[in-house]
């Protein structure tokens, strides 16, 4: 199993004032990594961390390569895709505007419009509002174009923030089932955020526990969602 | 009847003026989210840079290919040493460089090639044409070049990717990065587009209006009324808000007695307000929808 995304001694911050000090954490490839944690817990400033959206310090690797120092358009170009929380759609472009630009970095317009037809059929909402503004979609449909837009970058890594966060529990079962496919078929490794602990450990192949900018747990998803002490004692419940 | 239609008409045709310095401010807009009030001064820069070719011997057309490309190329340079550095700046401070790139082309313009007014040349001649004659040649050949410049420019937006990376990059520059737009290029790109129709504007404009370092202020604030009125979000918007503000100044001065000569350039600046009071996305302009 090798680590796709090595992280270590991760800090950064918004002007004077610290969020994360001093994270370790992999992803393993292939597979679903989930980092949990409340409110204010730095779990956002994480993967705006990854994608040098914020002031960073510490080794970050991809496949082996540093990826530190680099603009957040050239990390994407490497193959990661981030779904911000809010999830970040152009609003005033239609959905099939949105899935385009999310493969603008790419040069093979055939692998593009196969891409765009799989995508349509893992969200068929999306096809039938493919000419709509974005801005018109309910919560749960952003989210799933978001996502859509990810994958049309046909990332090798995708960190995904607070999926679940505004959406009905059906539309984020629905959504969950989605990303479990996504996991089985597309071979995507991805970086999981969440508040919703039991539906990110039910996806899970491994979790990391941040509080106040420090993971205090680490172990297979597996171990969490099963040890009652271990859930009780970090999560509350 | 036919005074009415033929001021509609004269109307029309100083409209394309307006139509043309409209398409340069939207296509500034789009490009980068800002209003760039050094558009006109901008334009008349480039229409001296052409008026100098011209007096070297440069034939015409070739004199209005290299004037749009070197007017791309100062576009961006512009682009990349004065406006980078405010990029995330406040808008206050986009509008004082603004004025700043004004006053400094104006006085370079009037430095270089002093403040005398100069004849510049038409492709097109100046037969008149129509009843009565109140077209000229000129002015026809003025709606035509902007009409292509406007299918361009829509075909541009429309079917290239390149356009929608620019549309991307200007409505939410961070999630444009995550796509892995290069958002400061977007930026430059539009900004040396912008510039070239400026150029394109101001070699048109000039045979009207003659060359001089002041010939634009006054089409730049109808400038302004046309692109604001056909909503800052599409070129056809531009155009014909242009058109339209030619129009309405027209009628106005000939019909409402109260106006005449002297108060016209009230109308642009009732034309803006008026627009943002009622419709504020313009004719054509589409209107942001906000789910409750």
């Amino acid at each position: 199993m090798t680590a796709l995304l090595e992280v270590e001694e991760l800090r950064a911050g918004y002007g004077a004032t610290q969020v994360l000090h001093g994270l370790s954490f992999s992803v393993v490839e292939g597979g679903v990594t989930t980092l949990l944690g409340g409110n204010g817990a730095g779990k956002t400033t994480t993967l705006r961390a990854l994608c040098g959206m914020v002031a960073r310090s510490g080794a970050i690797r991809m496949a082996g390569r540093s990826i530190a120092s680099l603009s957040t358009e050239d990390i994407a170009r490497l193959g990661v895709a981030h779904v911000p929380d809010g999830r970040g759609t152009f609003s005033r472009l239609t959905v099939e505007e949105n899935l385009q630009l999310g493969a603008i970095s790419r040069r093979d317009p055939q692998g593009i419009a196969s891409d765009m037809r799989r995508i349509y059929g893992y969200f068929p909402i999306l096809e039938r509002r493919s000419s709509q503004q974005a801005g018109m979609l309910s919560g749960g449909e952003q989210q799933m174009l978001a996502v859509g837009r990810a994958l049309m970058l046909r990332p090798k890594l995708m960190l995904l923030d607070e999926p679940s966060f505004g959406l009905a529990p059906r539309v984020v079962r629905e959504l969950f089932a989605i990303l479990a496919a996504l996991k089985a078929n597309e071979g995507v490794s991805i970086l999981l955020v969440e508040q919703n602990a039991s539906i990110a450990l039910d996806l899970a192949d491994h979790a990391y526990l941040l509080e106040t900018g420090r993971i205090v747990f680490s172990g297979p998803a597996r171990d969490i969602r099963e040890d009652e002490k271990i859930r009780r004692s970090y999560l509350g419940y | 009847m036919e005074l009415l239609l033929q001021q509609i008409l004269a109307g029309l045709a100083t409209g394309t003026i307006y139509a043309c310095i409209a398409l340069a401010i939207v296509m500034t807009y789009l490009a980068i989210g800002h209003l760039n009030f050094a558009q006109g001064e901008m334009a008349m820069f480039s229409t001296f840079v052409a008026w100098q070719l011209i007096q070297w011997g440069v034939p015409y057309w070739i004199t209005f290919l290299a004037t749009i490309s070197l007017s791309f190329l100062g576009g961006v340079l512009i682009e990349r040493v004065v406006l980078r550095p405010i990029h995330n700046a406040p808008v206050l401070s986009h509008v004082a460089v603004f004025i700043g790139l004004l006053a400094i082309l104006n006085s370079l313009a009037g430095f270089i090639w002093n403040f005398s007014v100069k004849p510049f040349p038409t492709p097109f001649g100046t037969a008149a044409l129509g009843e009565g004659g109140f077209v000229s040649a000129h002015q026809v050949g003025m709606i035509a070049v902007t009409l292509v410049v406007l299918a361009f420019l829509y075909a541009f937006f429309r079917f290239t990717r390149i356009g929608l990376a620019m549309r991307a990059a200007a409505a939410d520059p961070v999630s444009a990065r995550l796509v892995g737009i290069r958002v400061d290029w977007m930026m430059a790109l539009g900004w040396g587009m912008a510039s070239s129709i400026g150029a394109i504007a101001g070699m048109m404009i000039a045979p009207i209006v003659f060359l001089e370092p002041n010939m634009m202020l006054g089409v730049l604030l109808y400038g302004f009324a046309g692109a604001v009125l056909g909503g800052l979000a599409s070129p056809l918007g531009a155009v014909c808000g242009g058109l339209i503000v030619g129009v309405i100044e027209n009628l106005a001065g000939t019909f409402i007695p109260v106006i005449g000569g002297e108060l016209k350039f009230t109308i642009a600046l009732v034309v803006i307000v008026a627009v943002l009071l009622m419709k504020p996305q313009g004719l054509f302009g589409r209107p942001v929808l906000h789910r409750v």
